[in-house]
């Protein structure tokens, strides 16, 4: 197993003219997944689609816990797109012990283990739990309540991929405002999502004060990696949401899923942050600000809103301002920080 | 040792005594004496090497065992009524997942209308989610049963409810002979899981299964159940062995040696049954119960055998299948499915009205006189159902039916329109 000391001493930013890939680095700096002695938590030759930001974002996520753990984890899934490609019978994917209960009670379940390596004194093995938004918003969201209020040590991952992906896209309470799903069609007055008041679970997660909340993004897999590591360097309950782009719900191409995690960043619509006991503790900066319209206009998703000559402009405005009120709200801009 | 105790408080104190590592509770009457119980158990350090959880659902209840228990724990939790129902998902799960929990169920009704009391609807609604279910018929059995769980859960890895009946059961106080810590060791050897996670020997539990091995995972499941049918006897003889006591086993027969009618039934009704039984015996009836024990699996053969040579069969029972009429009595039809034997259903004690003597005795005798019919609702009021049927004919904006039908009952309300 590779040194953790080693770990992610390089900043990468990723495509663009700011590219640098490891072949530019000398061996002690390439990143820990170039390395055949990486941790691999989940095997290649799953089923995911072309593309699949879950696929990705929970081998990093996973393969960082697995290193963090020396490989002392147990991994808890709730049913959902990353259950399925991974484990068709007789075959999986999964390298450490995993478990598959339900759709709505894997934070549960979590603990249920946790409290069985505890009892049995073996304090080394550590829990990770994961689903995708539906089953951690939606339908997982009273077990996950739960698990933060009683603090069990319990790390849970949310692959938020905006709608349920696995039963063919449609609406959860984490799908945007205008975005188009099998369940909030593309039709009528005002096509696609309706403008809720949303659901931040990263929020709702800090109002319970657990030790450590983060967001992450497949666009900054390094940032990523980080914020894995330093949750399991802590006891208790803790909370990461990563967004994870899905081509195949959001009608974006295979190959621009990096690009458009990116893109969600640095509009504010998805922002990076650390939160510890309720409080924010780190923002990652947005360095080069784009307008919502750049994000949305690479997801068929949103295709309505650009309609020629009919554009959506009042919506796309109202967007925009979610995204600045984001800005504003956790200081992602200097200079524009909420006073 | 002999104690004047709660029912509930000594199933606590024999679940203690088999040192569960895992408890989850959550409170619904009447099963939350029970884990009120374990949990005190838990907080004096009397049970040790046990994490109490307190969880938000029964759906968290029965989901937070089944990580323990997939993680090698022995586990267990208890429930009731609406809360078996909110966990049934999970209840499937368990099963399917081959975890060897041990679940009481303090049987209640299930609404709507809500009713706190007694009868057997929740556990027949989870009669066929893979668990063996056991039904106590005393409190001593209750006791004894939960024991005699975990043994067989373990060695089948296969989940136990330990049904007992609410409030007849888990609130009466009664003297009963809880186990000391040395006998239930002797009796209760460690949990050694087939499956556990373990990071030295990482495999998937909860995989997805589809059309080509579904049916083999599922038959398995069956088989199981087969295997309990001969192992739950066993362990009743061990358990005998250790404790001196004849408790558990498939079924019990009660004065059947030449009885021409014998009356089924599950749990704690049994003994008013046999008390009816005594009675109509001395006044010269051929009159004789059985009472079923593991109601999952179901003692076929078991059950055909104690009701060899009766004329007829009448099967009380607490729960309604509504639109066919007995769950109970479907199944004892299938056990004398050879056999030219009417099989009567009689519905009692639906949402805890209480079963008399003088109800079941004259029920029993219009058996015997072949007046009984294939189903009835033993102390149903008729005239108030008529008024309503009638009623609701009349008007289309009848209203909430329970309500109007208090309303009838309790003349101090105001008179329903009609």
């Amino acid at each position: 197993m590779t040194d953790p000391t080693t770990q992610q001493r390089v900043k990468f930013y990723q495509t663009g003219t700011h590219t640098v890939g490891n072949r530019l680095l000398g061996d002690a700096k390439r990143t820990v997944q170039a390395s055949m002695e990486r941790a691999n938590a989940i095997t290649s030759g799953h089923r995911a689609c072309q593309g699949c930001g879950e696929a990705l974002g929970a081998r990093y996520a996973l393969d960082s816990a697995m290193r963090a753990t020396e490989g002392q984890m147990v991994a808890v899934n709730a049913t959902g797109c990353l259950e399925v490609f991974t484990t068709p019978y007789p075959e999986t994917s999964w390298q450490i012990p995993w478990l598959h209960s339900l759709f709505g009670n894997a934070p549960a379940v979590a603990t249920g283990v946790a409290a069985a390596f505890r009892v049995k004194g073996r304090k080394d093995v550590r829990v990770v739990a994961q689903g995708g938004d539906g089953g951690t918003t939606d339908i997982g969201f009273g077990c996950l309540s739960g698990m933060f209020e009683r603090n069990d040590d319990v790390l849970y991952i949310c692959y938020d991929n905006e709608a349920y992906m696995n039963t063919g896209v449609q609406r959860s309470s984490a799908t945007p405002p205008t975005a188009r799903t099998a369940t909030t069609p593309a039709v009528g007055d005002a096509p696609g999502n309706v403008f809720g008041t949303g659901k931040n679970l990263p929020l709702i997660a800090m109002a319970h004060n657990i030790p450590y909340v983060a967001t992450a993004s497949v666009a900054d897999l390094h940032d990523l990696e980080a914020k894995v590591t330093k949750a399991m360097s802590i006891h208790g309950a803790r909370y990461i949401h990563i967004m994870v782009p899905c081509p195949l719900g959001w009608g974006s191409a295979s190959d621009a899923t990096i690009r458009v995690a990116r893109l969600a960043v640095e509009s504010g619509l998805f922002p990076l942050f650390e939160a510890e006991h309720g409080e924010v503790t780190n923002v990652n900066k947005i360095r080069r600000r784009v307008p919502v319209t750049e994000y949305l206009q690479l997801q068929r998703r949103f295709a309505h809103l650009f309609k020629k000559g009919a554009e959506d402009t009042e919506r796309i405005e109202r967007i925009q301002r979610m995204a600045d009120a984001n800005i504003k709200r956790f200081g992602l801009v200097d200079g524009e920080a909420e006073t | 040792m002999l104690k004047q105790v709660e029912g509930s408080q000594a199933i606590a104190e024999a679940v203690g005594y088999c040192r569960p590592e895992v408890v989850c509770a959550y409170p619904i009457t009447p099963q939350t004496h029970i884990v009120e119980g374990v949990g005190a158990l838990v907080k004096a350090g009397t049970l040790q090497n046990c994490e109490y959880i307190n969880v938000e659902s029964e759906f968290a209840a029965l989901s937070v065992a089944i990580g323990a228990s997939a993680a090698g724990a022995r586990t267990y939790t208890a429930t009731a009524s609406q809360g078996l129902l909110f966990m049934a998902e999970a209840v499937y799960n368990a099963a399917g997942l081959g975890l060897p929990i041990v679940m009481t169920i303090g049987n209640r009704a299930i609404g709507a209308p809500i009713n706190i009391w007694n009868d057997h609807t929740d556990s027949m609604a989870m009669k066929d989610a893979g668990w063996i279910q056991l039904f106590a018929e005393t409190n001593q059995e209750a006791v004894d049963l939960h024991i005699q769980a975990f043994r067989l859960a373990e060695e089948l890895s296969c989940p136990v409810m330990v049904c007992v009946d609410g409030f007849i059961l888990t609130h009466a106080y009664e003297r009963i002979d809880v186990p000391t810590q040395e006998e239930v060791d002797a009796f209760l050897p460690a949990f050694e899981p087939i499956q556990v996670l373990d990071p030295a020997d990482p495999y998937s539990i909860g995989a997805m299964v589809g059309p080509e091995a579904f049916t083999e995972v599922r038959y398995l499941g069956h088989e199981k159940q087969l295997q309990a049918l001969r192992l739950i006897p066993e362990i009743a003889k061990v358990f005998k062995d250790v404790f001196g006591r004849e408790t558990g086993g498939l079924v019990h027969s009660y004065k059947t040696d030449g009885a021409e009618t014998i009356v089924v039934a599950l749990g704690s009704v049994n003994g008013t049954i046999k008390d009816a039984v005594d009675e109509m015996r001395d006044a010269g009836a051929a009159v004789g119960s059985v009472s079923i024990c593991s109601f999952r699996p179901f003692p076929l053969e078991a059950l055909a055998q104690a009701l060899d040579g009766a004329k007829r069969v009448v099967v009380v029972e607490k729960s309604l299948a509504p639109g066919l009429g007995g769950v109970v009595a479907s199944n004892v039809r299938m056990a004398l499915a050879r056999k030219s034997v009417p099989v009567h259903t009689v519905i009692a004690g639906l949402g805890g009205r209480p079963i008399t003597m003088a109800s079941l005795k004259e029920t029993f005798e219009a058996a015997g006189e072949d007046r009984l019919p294939d189903v009835q609702f033993l102390d149903l009021d008729h005239a108030a159902v008529e008024h309503e049927l009638v009623r609701s004919r009349a008007t289309r904006k009848s209203g909430p039916t329970a309500e109007n039908i208090l309303r009838q009952l309790n003349p101090c309300r105001p008179a329903a329109q009609s």
